[in-house]
């Protein structure tokens, strides 16, 4: 029987190679029904995980240690939807989005389809060597995706981007090389038997080193100086993506960590990963609030929002409750941020630049774009019924439960500002007056109701939560 | 003051690595007894190569998935809007124009030997490849072979051919087991199979990073 | 101590020095430099602390063999990378980034 966990990574790469061969510029169809396929795959791995629990695949038949198994559990699962359903109308989107032609465009689809391909890689892994080299393609993708189209200000927030996601990376090989070397193995299944709080000091070093370059991956603060050159001066669909997607996935691995083989020795970070995190929203959604720039702006959004992320690990305990406020932050801001990106790029195409001064007006010429824009503002601000609500109403309810008041203090406090900058761009559009002279081009259907649809998507995912939550259970009970 | 933050910092970090790694007990698990015991149904001799394309292919297969993607992004690059071209060395020089025109069918001579004693000893595509773009770019130094423009059709497939080589006979084992499941009896050929295109496109691969630029 | 603890504790070495310098060095090229000096510390690391056993393992030389394609690949891009900034804007350095 086929298997549908291998084939979410055999087929981005093949359309991956398509496309490049298709030639410069072609393989949106390719991609498309690439992406739509996986779906599917996705879909099917959700469905068979609600019937019968993990599902795995010995790669080669050899089974861990020897060999590199695939898993998936609730988390994956959920992961992997995400995944698959942000990509599809992203890739709709950026069909419209480049013009024919355009330069940009040329190795925008091979360079997808290798982002998808490394992610969906991550999302399914129970290596640590392997996850090493899912890593390095997510990363090397994400940088190539934000350079293509190669103005000055791009390649130098790439660089900026490649720098910091190869010492990441690197560190996190060294924590590996570390296990290796204490242990004989990399396979978290074997692994987490095998350590407990009296391992020897290496393992712990090796641990943080790990953390510490995943989270230099995730942008926390203080290492989130490259997200916003990077996600800002990237063509539209690219920040989606990253924003969207390339951050969770090192989010995801720390989480994995975390919860798997790190769990006996992780209550010493947990309360500086909080307090990181809480710098982390007050100070993106200061820069946020300040900045000029539309995209930077957005960019500005998510390191705020990937605060909310780290509040998650001193509260992760007995009761599944934080771990079900992460998870539903991640579902709900990976497809809110995409929203977010796509109708900013809407709002670019019309006025050709990039300043939030410029969105004057556009309330009677884009509503539906400007309807999406709000739709994904409600998830970050955290307003009913929308996924960010539900998430952010968990992390209270976890905090509360645990006498935590300081972190309610602070999520409150994130979803005023956060209100501030999203009312920031809305007023702009609504209550000023527009200057008919800046005004070039219809702007295509596409874009503004994928960009709509992603919004939707964020809000009924709040409405629908404690279902996909359900999915987060699987996988739960067993000692992973 | 920045420095002298990270210097004194990254000194702490050594001194507790090493500190630590003093201190190792011996390894719970050994990998290298599993490894010796499973080499008949690996379809290879040396053990590196089995488990570089036998027990970890898909490590492997991921790997090559991060070279392309690293030339992807190198084209991506080089080719938006006017090329700067690096000044080529005088094509004048007689003597290493002579010199490399002897040594670059020895390189392709090393590089088929490597390919094929890779099931035997330390070897491979990889090392075939490397010995492949080498002789290319010594060509392209010497003045013989002119840097790369956009890639045609023929140059795309033959970059990517290894890749979706090893794609195909990945998805073709899944039709039958687990992916990347060689049937011990026929694992020897898929192995030399891959290992032929892998390393035919690496060598495109290596050498196009460098051309594409140039 | 073995052979293998000292190719270890010099991989350490390396990589510390590696990422100082990836931290601190403004020129590009010899931050990719750095970069490489930080992979090869990790490989040594590998390699040396399985060598502390007796037998020969050969897992983590096909890890090395991998990490090592990887480290080409993301110095290749750093590289096409770093010559397409120069080529634009006439300097090897990484602008200061606006605000902090």
């Amino acid at each position: 029987m086929t298997d549908p966990l291998a084939w979410l990574v055999l087929l981005p790469l093949l359309w991956a190679c398509g496309a490049f061969l298709l030639g410069p510029g072609r393989g949106a169809w390719l991609a498309g029904t690439g992406v739509a396929l996986q779906l599917f795959c996705a879909l099917l791995v959700g469905g068979s995980l609600l019937e019968g629990g993990i599902r795995t695949h010995a790669i080669g038949g050899w089974g861990a240690p020897l060999g590199i198994d695939l898993a998936a559990d609730g988390l994956a699962a959920i992961m992997l939807l995400l995944t698959q359903l942000v990509a599809l109308p992203l890739m709709l989107y950026a069909r419209t989005y480049f013009a024919a032609g355009d330069a940009t465009a040329h190795y925008f689809w091979p360079l997808a389809g290798m982002l998808l391909g490394g992610l969906n890689a991550l999302f399914l892994s129970t290596d640590l060597f392997n996850l090493y080299v899912t890593l390095e393609i997510v990363g090397l993708a994400s940088v190539g995706l934000v350079v293509t189209g190669g103005d000055a200000r791009q390649i130098a927030a790439g660089l900026r981007y490649l720098l910091a996601t190869l010492v990441g990376s690197s560190m996190y090989l060294l924590g590996v090389a570390l296990l290796y070397g204490v242990y004989g193995t990399v396979s978290i299944a074997t692994l987490g038997p095998l350590i407990d709080s009296a391992a020897p000091r290496a393992v712990w070093l090796a641990a943080g080193l790990m953390l510490f370059g995943l989270m230099l991956k995730t942008a926390l603060f203080p290492f989130h100086y490259w997200l916003p050159p990077a996600h800002g001066s990237a063509p539209a669909p690219v920040s989606a993506l990253l924003s969207a997607l390339v951050v969770k996935a090192s989010f995801y691995l720390i989480l994995r960590l975390w919860l798997g083989p790190f769990l006996p020795m992780s209550a010493a970070a947990a309360w500086l990963a909080a307090l990181l995190g809480s710098v982390a929203i007050l100070w993106g959604s200061w820069h946020a609030i300040h900045t000029e720039r539309l995209k930077e702006l957005v960019a500005y959004s998510t390191v705020a929002q990937l605060g909310y992320l780290f509040l998650v690990f001193p509260l992760l305990g007995p009761d599944e409750i934080a771990l079900q406020a992460g998870t539903m932050q991640v579902v709900a801001h990976g497809l809110a941020k995409a929203a977010m990106f796509a109708a900013t790029g809407v709002f670019i195409h019309l006025n050709g630049r990039d300043a939030v001064a410029d969105v004057a007006g556009v309330a009677g010429r884009l509503p539906v774009t400007l309807f999406a824009f709000a739709l994904a503002g409600m998830t970050l601000m955290g307003l009913p019924p929308s996924g960010g609500f539900l998430a952010k109403w968990l992390l209270i309810h976890a905090a509360l439960r645990q006498g935590h008041w300081w972190l309610v203090v602070v999520i409150i406090a994130g979803s005023l500002l956060a209100a501030v900058y999203v009312f920031r761009v809305l007023r702009q559009a609504f209550l000023v007056v527009p200057d008919e002279r800046r005004r070039h081009g219809a702007v295509p259907r596409m874009l503004e109701w994928t960009a709509f649809f992603l919004a939707a998507a964020s809000v009924a995912v709040g409405l629908r939560g404690m279902e996909i939550l359900r999915l987060l259970a699987i996988g739960r009970q067993v000692p992973a | 003051m920045k420095r002298m933050a990270v210097v004194l910092s990254a000194a702490i970090f050594s001194f507790a690595m090493i500190a630590a790694m003093l201190e190792l007990p011996t390894p719970v698990v050994n990998l290298s007894d599993v490894v010796a015991a499973q080499m008949a149904a690996s379809g290879v001799h040396h053990p590196v190569t089995a488990v570089l394309l036998n027990f970890r292919g898909y490590d492997t297969l991921l790997e090559i998935a991060v070279l392309l993607l690293a030339l992807f992004g190198v084209l991506a690059v080089a080719i938006s809007g006017t090329k700067e071209t690096v000044a080529a060395p005088s094509p004048a020089d007689a003597v290493v124009q002579t010199l490399a025109r002897i040594a670059a069918p020895l390189m392709v001579l090393a590089a088929v030997y490597l390919l094929w004693i890779g099931a035997h000893r330390a070897g491979g595509a990889f090392q075939a490849g490397a010995v492949l773009a080498a002789g290319a770019v010594l060509l392209h130094l010497a003045g013989l072979l002119p840097g790369w423009g956009p890639p045609g059709i023929r140059l795309r497939v033959g970059l990517v051919g290894g890749f979706l080589v090893f794609l195909a006979v990945a998805g073709a084992m899944l039709a039958q087991g687990a992916l990347l499941q060689y049937p011990p009896w026929q694992a020897g050929y898929l192995i030399l199979l891959i290992e032929a295109c892998l390393g035919m496109s690496l060598g495109l691969i290596l050498a196009g990073l460098f051309l594409f630029l140039s | 101590m073995s052979a293998g603890l000292i190719f270890a504790c010099t991989g350490v070495l390396l990589f510390t020095m590696g990422v100082a310098g990836v931290v601190l060095i403004d020129h590009l090229v010899r931050r990719i430099l750095a970069f490489n000096l930080m992979g090869s510390g990790v490989f040594l690391v590998l390699v040396g602390l399985a060598q502390r056993t007796d037998h020969l393992d050969p897992v983590p030389q096909a890890m090395v063999l991998t990490g090592i394609v990887v480290a080409l690949a993301a110095t290749a891009l750093a590289l096409a990378l770093a010559r397409r900034l120069f080529a634009l804007t006439g300097k090897c350095t990484l602008p200061e980034v606006d605000d902090d």
